[in-house]
């Protein structure tokens, strides 16, 4: 902005101070125009925020009057809470939790691309019919998680289409390895489109004729797949995958309804400070969910620096050359 | 970007100044959150009141709140409908009581919450002069109180039925139902000898790992003679009774007479099993005994061809574990006399016989299971009965959430195989001492 009001030419000496007062004016009109958005946002993200924050500092100690049975409790500022995720009897279940959750991202999101991709070129070939195709390819995503956790519930329970289709009798819904696997693939099977779809958005911008000319240098099909499509593609993916990753690190229904409250297999960070809170410790859920809150931000933040910026910066800046 | 860094300048500002303002007013009430400092007002004021309830699907609900404010202009109860799970009507109890709210002046507890609700200060404590306690069962007076005080008053009970095939009994030569494990074994190794018996598993329960194990596994205990919490508030799992109990689940799931399904089984998916053939016994509550009449579902083969018994248990009749729910008086809401007559009326004899014809709820009365014209509309009644009279609380203890969550945690590894049953209580004894310990 500083550069556009610099930019004007000397002759008209005169003229700068006003047209810097009308920017001045213009700038305080639309600040005040949005302080209502700002002021709104502050209340409903900014303060949440900071309470939870300040809860998780706060450490609760209970006790219950033998003479009168009544609890009693005491509560002091402190990091308690904190220094349970390193010791203390919910350790192993927070790493537990924290190990779900990551694997669950990890896992789910590498498959999600993959098979998202594929997707995305087959609804980006022309051939009869290719709406209905996009269309039914997104129905997965349009229905609520709850739900399709309750749908694949009926597919992995022990009499399910899922033991009748690969003649076998696992019981999914149980704590286990199969547990996992369930979540996963009801996982995938929801949010593949996902990626699918923006990958698409990502293949119609580019161009027939780069396809052509790589045509006439007689590039094979991988190799124009790996050379052209996927570098070009390349910023709607990174989108793609960093929304898909923010999504599936506070994953929280799919696991709840499809397995079941207190299954360790499948718990992640989200179900685990549910857990807390709904039994009334609030502090240790406000840390575990701050917890999570930063590692969400932390990822998202590598992921922006590490894969976002800098390599489609180099892809642009290769292109030029 | 001028105009970009003053709003971001103010956003922080606004920022600061609500943060500010928030630890302020948690600072504020702080002082006041301990419960011990609440103090049992007497129940007084006169006027409007609420009744926080689970949803009622059968509209009976709201026909016997309107005849109360028909009589009662001035002292108009309106319900307050919470979720259908009891999770979360769980949550918004708590949440009302710790904001000391007035939005809920009557509370619909199931029976497990009362310590806790109890406890905490959360819920007024009850004159037991008020209520016709000698005609209630006595385990459901139990469940309404906390260190022998009254904190609510009995609403709705359950308990637990064994199911059995009355079919498959018949042809296998067996004329009444069994009374311990043994004997279920027996009869269903005959019924399984039969043509019509292949396939089939003996027994099932609710053994997900959920609320219902927490029920089954105590369930089991109680009646091999074991307790979970003693009387005086002690967890006693590590005692040879209690290892007895529960081997009978591990037994069974390992030697099949209970079939793996029952895994991943709660009430409806137990249920369905029962009905699919697939064992000859099920423990499940009453709510079943109409459901099961239903020919048009269509995987039901039992309709007509069950009955219920008690539960069995190691040498003799079973000890089930009662289910049910009771109102109480939230601490923080007005015109509690009101409330208290409310409630009195509520849960009257006559609304009692109203909600067992109407929604098949079993009363706490004992006299309406004795009656001849309900008993005849409800066959299922005088075994309810005494089911209900063996019948043991679950668990009475302040932290129930943790308690559960212990309970089912080693009760699954157990009955899954992952762990052996010696093992799992001994854990559970340490778990449940930890949870029930004075300062957690």
């Amino acid at each position: 902005m500083t550069a556009a009001v610099q930019a004007p030419t000397p002759p008209a000496k005169a003229e700068r101070p006003v047209r810097l007062d009308r920017r001045r004016g213009v700038g305080r009109f639309a600040a005040a125009l949005l302080s209502p958005t700002v002021l709104v946002l502050a209340l409903v993200i900014g303060y949440p925020i900071v309470s939870a924050l300040r809860l998780s500092f706060q450490v609760t100690h209970q006790g219950i009057n033998p003479t009168t049975g009544m609890v009693e409790n005491t509560s002091h500022v402190g990091l308690a809470n904190y220094a349970g995720i390193f010791s203390g009897d919910s350790a192993s279940q927070f790493w537990n939790a924290f190990w779900n959750t990551t694997t669950f991202t990890v896992a789910g999101v590498a498959i999600e691309t993959v098979i998202g991709v594929a997707m995305a070129l087959i609804m980006h070939k022309a051939f009869r019919g290719r709406g209905i195709v996009r269309a039914s390819v997104l129905v997965p995503w349009a229905i609520p998680t709850a739900i399709s956790g309750l749908l694949w519930k009926w597919i992995f329970q022990s009499d399910g289409i899922a033991n009748t289709v690969l003649h076998t009798h696992v019981l999914w819904t149980t704590e286990g390895f199969h547990a996992w696997g369930a979540v996963l693939i009801a996982d995938v099977w929801k949010t593949a489109p996902f990626i699918g779809l923006l990958a698409l958005a990502g293949l119609q911008v580019i161009p027939g004729e780069v396809y052509e000319a790589a045509k006439v240098d007689g590039s094979g099909a991988w190799r124009t797949f790996f050379r052209i499509t996927l570098p070009l593609a390349r910023p709607a993916l990174v989108v793609a995958v960093l929304f898909r990753m923010l999504d599936a690190l506070r994953m929280f229904d799919l696991p709840f309804v499809l397995i079941g409250a207190h299954k360790h297999s499948v718990e992640t960070l989200s179900t685990f400070a549910w857990y807390e809170a709904s039994n009334l410790r609030y502090g240790t859920a406000a840390a575990y969910s701050t917890v999570l809150f930063l590692y969400i931000a932390v990822v998202a933040f590598v992921f922006v620096k590490v894969l976002g910026a800098d390599l489609i910066g180099r892809g642009v800046e290769g292109k030029k050359k | 970007m001028r105009i970009k860094r003053s709003m971001a300048r103010r956003a922080v500002a606004a920022l600061g100044v609500l943060a500010l303002a928030g630890s302020l007013a948690a600072c504020g009430d702080s002082g006041g959150d301990s419960a011990s400092g609440a103090k049992s007002d007497k129940l007084t004021g006169v006027g409007p009141i609420t009744l926080a309830t689970g949803k009622d699907t059968t509209g009976t609900l709201n026909e016997i709140l309107a005849e109360w404010n028909k009589a009662h202009p001035k002292q108009k109860v309106t319900l307050t409908e919470l979720p259908e799970d009891a999770d979360q009507q769980r949550q918004q109890m708590v949440q009302n009581a710790q904001t000391k709210s007035d939005a809920y002046t009557i509370l619909n507890l199931d029976v497990v919450w009362t310590s806790e609700f109890a406890a905490n200060g959360w819920v007024e404590q009850l004159p037991e002069s008020e209520f016709a306690m000698d005609k209630y069962l006595a385990p459901v007076v139990k469940t309404a109180k906390y260190f022998n005080k009254l904190y609510a008053a009995p609403y709705a009970s359950d308990g637990a039925l064994l199911y059995y095939r009355t079919d498959l009994l018949k042809q296998a030569g067996i004329a009444k139902a069994p009374t311990t494990w043994d004997e279920m074994n027996a009869d269903c190794t005959k019924v399984l000898k039969l043509p019509a018996g292949k396939g089939m598993s003996c027994y099932g329960g609710q053994l997900d790992k959920y609320e219902g194990l927490t029920v089954n596994f105590s369930e089991a205990v109680d009646s091999a003679g074991g307790e979970v919490v003693g009387a005086d508030g002690k967890p006693n799992v590590n005692t040879p009774e209690a290892k007895k109990g529960l081997d009978f689940l591990v037994d069974g799931v390992k030697d099949k007479t209970i079939p793996k399904d029952a895994l991943t089984w709660k009430e409806e998916e137990s249920r369905r099993g029962f009905e699919s053939g697939k064992v000859v016994f099920l423990r499940n509550w009453p709510y079943c005994y109409s459901l099961m009449a239903n020919k048009k579902d269509a995987g039901n083969k039992v309709s007509g061809k069950y009955g219920v018994a008690p539960i069995p248990g190691l040498s003799g009749p079973g000890k089930g574990t009662l289910g049910g729910h009771n109102l109480a008086i939230s601490k923080f809401a007005k015109n509690k006399k009101t409330a208290l007559d409310f409630i009195k009326w509520f849960t009257s004899e006559k609304n009692e016989r109203t909600w067992l014809t109407k929604n098949s709820q079993a009363p706490v009365y004992g006299s309406l299971y004795d009656d001849p014209a309900l008993q005849k509309q409800f066959p299922y009644l005088a075994t309810l009965k005494q089911s209900i009279e063996k019948a043991e609380p679950r668990p009475a203890i302040v932290n129930y959430g943790d308690a559960t969550a212990a309970i089912e945690e080693q009760a699954y590894a157990a009955i899954s195989g992952s762990k052996s049953s010696a093992q799992a209580l001994k854990d559970l004894q340490a778990n449940l001492t930890k949870i029930t310990s004075k300062d957690k």
